[in-house]
């Protein structure tokens, strides 16, 4: 493994919150307009305290929300050829990857963390739409592939948030090869039997929903979040008539059997640690006197 | 009936002639009118060479395209023998955008995937152009089943824009249906074999293609995206799509240099729907080549390599430099001279 392992405490994280800190105290809430408190928004892990509307949240918040105060570590997956199209359109590739390295901080669009959730260690991989529209390219394909991997010699599960526009164009059809490169690795993790678990967070199109984002044990989804296949202007445009409200939300989703669960961040780790702990089969909040209780009146699961 | 793209109008112009000049002679033995019908002919063929050894991204966007250019079925009706097509995913529907079925390639009997286009206005509706719901990668999956569980090998046509983007389609979970589809190509313990016979359209294409061998036609496109959806996301202006094509490498010479396929599979003179049959039969050559390679692999070997191999795309690239092109440049001229292959059908269908 040729991780270079960066523990980050939770006093230094300042230092990588310098995107979600801007410098003006208010934002508008997108959904119902209300003026929020920067402060509030960021206890609230960027959830509109109005109408719970669920805003962007970078990776370290992220991982705030998800490993609570404990420290995680940050894996740093091996480098990959940059710009192996020498692609230019407006502007040039390399510029973009320059500009949202600047603007994120981070590598690619795809950051990896290893920690617990509530106790049940877990990697866990945060796709940033702020970087390049979360797209999907080797550094992302890598990131992930490395990810599991390290998923897989811990034995631990992995957790991945997604939030992408799908394919990263720029790289050609090296990014669509990254749909078939990350199911390969994700059997991996199956064959370990170590549980994968999908966040949907808003949006979540195109090559990511047709690759790692659609085939998890199980599906939870952020309220309100964008989730589909065809982005809705293609698909507006396709059928020529306009789509019907909520189409391809998370609840239209969950109403049409494509994920398990709609749930709001405040909630999401400890469901997340509960399923965890269920496929894992370990005991989970019960009290001692239950226990002992259990294992009086029933036989001990043959099991490990 | 001929249909000329707008980069073969000088050669419509020529042919013209020769059509005009043909009716002229009649039962005429004017010799030099006969000469210069050969030279006429000469020319056009010299011509057709010239365009067709240099096309652009974008040229081969409208190549990849044509409507005479065999489709899915016309490879099945000309290889296949017991072609039996099944139909559904036992779920919701059947899409008729994807064909599926069994039959007999050259002795051994396989299971046969791909998208199909349509040749005239009646079949392109009832294929949906080529562009599958989720009920067709679906189905596809219901014959990979079936393929591993008596043994047999998959050989995909791959011919789409991508998947449907419609309402139903997204209801019904298209983006689930093309990664089970992707990922249930992946542990198939059977070869599978697919070639990008026209359009490489995206995730809708992949969904068939996740091969242990991918080939493609010389003037097919392979895709993550249509030059022209690229275009109007990048450029912001649908206009730009010759730029897209040139800048997306979409062309077989390039996804070859960049290791995402295993080889070309050389077109007649003009491109394949001026040979059709020729091309049909070079495909069918290739095909019976390169199943019988699989003929000892283990099944565990053949789901091990086919991951390993999409497991690396992405890791060792060969970023595309000027020594590429010129070495590129340098191995067309020498094709040019080289003359064209042709094998009857006969051969093929012992
Ligand atoms: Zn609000």
């Amino acid at each position: 493994m040729n991780w270079i392992k960066n523990v980050v405490r939770p006093k230094i994280r300042g230092v990588f919150q310098k995107r979600s800190a801007p410098d003006d105290l208010w934002k508008t809430c997108p959904a119902c307009k209300a003026m929020l408190f920067q402060q509030d928004l960021k206890k609230s892990f960027q959830v509109c305290g109005e109408c719970g509307h669920h805003m962007r949240l970078a990776p370290v918040e992220r991982f705030r929300l998800l490993f609570g105060d404990s420290s995680y570590d940050r894996l740093t997956p091996p480098k990959v050829p940059a710009d192996p199209l020498r692609f230019r359109d407006e502007k040039r590739y390399r510029d973009r990857l320059k500009a949202a390295r600047e603007k994120t901080g981070a590598e690619d669009a795809i950051t990896v963390a290893h920690g617990a959730i509530m106790d049940v260690e877990c990697v866990v991989a945060v796709q940033d739409f702020a970087f390049m529209g979360g797209s999907l390219g080797m550094a992302a394909g890598e990131a992930l592939v490395e990810g599991v991997s390290w998923a897989a010699e811990r034995k631990v599960p992995l957790l991945v948030v997604t939030s992408s526009g799908g394919a990263r164009m720029q790289e050609g059809i090296l990014s669509l090869m990254q749909l078939p490169r990350t199911l390969a690795a994700l059997q991996a993790l199956s064959e370990a039997v170590l549980p994968y678990l999908v966040l949907l967070a808003h949006p979540t199109t195109g090559g990511v929903t047709a690759s790692y984002g659609m085939v998890g044990d199980v599906h939870m989804a952020e309220p309100g979040a964008l989730i589909g296949f065809a982005g809705p202007r293609v698909i507006e445009q396709t059928i020529r008539e306009k789509l019907p409200k909520g189409f391809q939300s998370a609840e239209y989703l969950l109403d049409h059997g494509m994920v398990d669960m709609v749930v709001p961040r405040a909630e999401q780790p400890e469901i997340l640690a509960r399923l965890l702990r269920l496929f894992l089969n370990r005991s989970g909040r019960v009290s001692k006197r239950r226990v002992a209780k259990h294992d009086s009146a029933f036989p001990k699961p043959a099991q490990q | 009936m001929s249909v000329y793209l707008d980069f073969e109008k000088p050669l419509a112009a020529i042919e013209g002639e020769i059509r005009a000049m043909q009716e002229v002679i009649g039962e005429s033995r004017a010799p030099e009118l006969k000469a210069e019908l050969r030279r006429l002919q000469e020319k056009a063929r010299a011509m057709l060479g010239d365009l067709y050894d240099n096309l652009t991204p974008w040229q081969k966007t409208q190549v990849a395209r044509h409507p005479r250019r065999p489709h899915c079925l016309d490879y099945i009706a000309d290889l296949m023998d017991e072609f039996t097509p099944l139909a559904g995913d036992r779920l919701y529907a059947e899409d008729h955008a994807i064909i599926a079925g069994v039959g007999r390639f050259c002795g051994r009997s396989l299971v046969v995937l791909g998208q199909e286009k349509g040749h005239d206005m009646e079949s392109r509706m009832k294929h949906n152009f080529g562009m599958a719901r989720p009920e067709g990668y679906r189905k596809a999956m219901r014959m990979m089943d079936l393929a591993e569980k008596f043994s047999m090998p998959i050989v995909s046509f791959v011919d789409t824009a991508g998947a449907y983007p419609g309402i139903g389609a997204e209801e019904r979970g298209q983006s689930e249906a093309i990664a089970r589809s992707i990922d249930r190509s992946l542990s198939l313990r059977v070869p599978n074999i697919a070639i990008v016979i026209g359009e490489g359209g995206s995730g809708g294409a992949l969904a068939i293609a996740a091969a242990n061998r991918v080939f493609m036609l010389e003037h097919a496109i392979y895709t993550v995206a249509s030059p022209e959806a690229c275009a109007s996301i990048l450029w912001r202006d649908p206009a730009s799509a010759k730029s897209a094509s040139q800048a997306l490498k979409i062309t077989a010479e390039d996804l070859l240099d960049l290791g995402v396929i295993d080889g070309i599979v050389e077109e007649p003179l003009g491109g394949a729907h001026r040979g059709r049959a020729q091309t049909i039969a070079l495909v069918g050559d290739l095909l019976d080549k390169e199943l019988r390679q699989f003929d000892n692999v283990s099944p565990a070997r053949l789901s091990a390599e086919r991951k390993e191999k999409f497991l690396a795309m992405g890791r060792d690239v060969p970023i595309m430099t000027a020594a590429m092109a010129r070495r590129r440049k340098a191995l067309k001229r020498g094709k040019s001279s080289r003359g064209r292959r042709f094998r009857s059908l006969k051969t093929l269908k012992r």
